[in-house]
C-alpha cells in the first residue's frame, strides 16, 4: 500500500509525465475543453427552459419528470448507444455529457424560480412592469443562488463523467484510467483518478467561492 | 440502428440475472447507505458543531468521480462486487444524510416537547416520534438515493462487475447496438420500477399524511 502511494506520487510529480500529447498538462486542457463546452451547451439548453417553466408555472410536471428520468439514464450505455450511431465522432461524448447535465440545470432553475416571493412578482406587476421585466429584473436576480447551485452541481457530474471520452477512443484525463486498466498499470488508473477528483473538487470551491462573492450582501 | 430481437429472444436468462444483480448492487448500496447515515444523522441533528462537517465530507465525497472512486477502491476490495457497492455507497450519503438531517429538523419542537412531558425517554422518542414524522423527507432521500445508484452501478462495468453494465461494454466491443438498447431500456424500467414502489412503501408507512391532504 505505501509502495503503491510512493509510485503515484512519483507519478504526478515527475515532470516526463506531465509533458508531451500523452502528458497531464494537454490530458488535462482536454478534459477541461469537453467539459467546459457540454456545461455551456447544457446550459444554454436549461437554463432557458427552466426559466420559462419556472415563469409560466406550466410544465412542472414535464420538468420533474424529466429530471428523474435524467438521473436514472446510464451514461456509459448512452455513449455506446450514440458511438455505434455516429461512429467516430465526438458526437457521443458531448450527447451523454449534455444529457447528464440538463436536468441538474432545469430543476434547480425551476426551484430557484418557484422560491420567488409571490407577493414581490405581484407588486412588480402592480407597478406595471411587463413580463419580461419581471423576469429578468425580479425572478432571475432572486432565483440567480439556487440556479448557480445547479450550474455547480451539472459541472462537478460532467466533469467526473468526461472520463468517458477515453472510453469511445477520445483524449481527457480519462485515457490514464483506461489505459492504465488495460495495461494492469494500477498507478496510472490511480493517477488518472486523484486527477479528475481534484479538477473536480476545484472547480466547485472556485464556482462556490464565486457564488459566495456575488451573493455576499444578501442574507443567507 | 435495428434491434436485433432474436438476440434478446435467446438471452433472456442472462438479462434475467444481469437485471438481478444490478438491482442487488444498487439496493444494497441504498441499505449501507441508510445503515451508515441513519446514525450520522442523528449526530448531526443534535450535535451542531459536527453538522457542518458531517454534511460537507458528504458533499466533498460526491464530488469524487465514480470511477475514481472505484478505482481508488482496488488497492483495498479488488475486482470484486465488494468494491461495487462500497463505491456506491459512497455516493448515497450524500442525499441519505441530507435528507435525513433535514427530516429531523422538520419535526415541530412543540411535538418533541410533548414526548418529553409525557415521560417518553429520547431513544424512544427518536424511534416512535422523530424518525416516523421525519419519514417523508427520509423517503424522498431514498428514491433519489435508490434511482441514482440503479443508474450509477452500469459504470462498475470498467473494474468488471456493474450489473446491466455490462451489456454496454458487450455491445461496444462487438458493435452490436442490440445489448445496449436492451441496458438502457431495463435499467430505466428498473428506475422507474423501483421508484413506483418505494412510494408505494411510503404511502403504506405515513398514513397520517394523507388526512391531511
Amino acid at each position: 500500500m505505501y509502495e503503491l502511494f510512493k509510485d503515484l506520487g512519483a507519478w504526478l510529480t515527475s515532470g516526463d509525465q506531465w509533458s508531451g500529447y500523452d502528458g497531464i498538462a494537454h490530458r488535462l486542457a482536454e478534459h477541461l475543453q469537453y467539459s467546459l463546452l457540454a456545461t455551456l451547451i447544457a446550459t444554454a439548453i436549461g437554463l432557458p427552459l427552466g426559466l420559462l417553466i419556472g415563469h409560466t408555472g406550466r410544465g412542472a410536471f414535464i420538468a420533474i419528470n424529466l429530471a428523474s428520468f435524467g438521473r436514472a439514464l446510464p451514461t456509459v450505455g448512452l455513449v455506446v448507444l450514440v458511438f455505434l450511431a455516429s461512429g467516430l465522432s465526438m458526437w457521443p461524448v458531448y450527447i451523454a455529457l449534455v444529457a447528464l447535465a440538463v436536468p441538474s440545470i432545469v430543476t434547480n432553475t425551476y426551484a430557484g424560480m418557484t422560491a420567488v416571493d409571490p407577493d414581490v412578482k405581484d407588486a412588480a406587476r402592480g407597478q406595471g412592469m411587463r413580463w419580461h421585466q419581471v423576469l429578468f429584473q425580479i425572478e432571475l436576480p432572486l432565483a440567480l443562488p439556487l440556479i448557480m447551485t445547479g450550474l455547480r452541481l451539472a459541472l462537478i457530474q460532467v466533469v467526473a463523467t468526461a472520463t468517458i471520452a477515453a472510453y469511445v477512443s477520445f483524449g481527457g484525463l480519462g485515457r490514464y484510467v483506461f489505459d492504465g486498466l488495460a495495461q494492469r498499470d494500477l498507478v496510472q488508473v490511480m493517477g488518472g483518478a486523484v486527477l479528475v477528483a481534484v479538477v473536480a473538487i476545484t472547480l466547485d470551491l472556485a464556482l462556490s467561492g464565486v457564488q459566495r462573492f456575488l451573493f455576499r450582501h444578501r442574507p443567507a | 440502428m435495428t434491434i436485433d430481437w432474436s438476440w434478446i429472444g435467446d438471452h433472456t436468462d442472462d438479462l434475467t440475472t444481469l437485471t438481478v444483480s444490478h438491482l442487488q448492487a444498487a439496493l444494497s448500496a441504498v441499505f449501507f447507505g441508510l445503515l451508515i447515515s441513519l446514525p450520522l444523522a442523528v449526530i448531526a441533528h443534535r450535535v451542531r458543531p459536527l453538522r457542518g462537517f458531517l454534511l460537507g465530507l458528504s458533499n466533498v465525497l460526491f464530488t469524487i468521480p465514480s470511477i475514481a472512486i472505484f478505482v481508488l477502491l482496488l488497492p483495498v476490495s479488488g475486482l470484486t462486487r465488494t468494491t461495487t457497492v462500497i463505491g456506491l455507497t459512497v455516493y448515497t450519503l450524500v442525499v441519505l444524510l441530507r435528507n435525513t438531517v433535514e427530516g429531523l429538523d422538520s419535526v415541530p419542537v412543540k411535538t418533541k416537547e410533548a414526548a418529553k412531558a409525557m415521560g417518553t425517554r429520547p431513544l424512544r422518542t427518536l424511534l416512535t416520534v422523530e424518525l416516523p414524522l421525519a419519514l417523508p423527507v427520509i423517503m424522498a432521500g431514498v428514491r433519489i438515493a435508490t434511482v441514482m445508484s440503479i443508474s450509477l452501478v452500469s459504470v462498475a462495468t470498467y473494474i468488471g462487475d456493474g450489473g446491466l453494465g455490462q451489456l454496454f461494454t458487450d455491445g461496444f466491443q462487438r458493435n452490436f447496438p442490440t445489448p445496449v438498447i436492451a441496458g438502457v431500456v431495463l435499467t430505466l424500467l428498473l428506475a422507474v420500477v423501483a421508484d413506483a414502489l418505494l412510494v408505494a412503501v411510503q404511502y403504506a408507512l405515513t398514513p397520517w399524511t394523507r388526512r391531511r391532504a
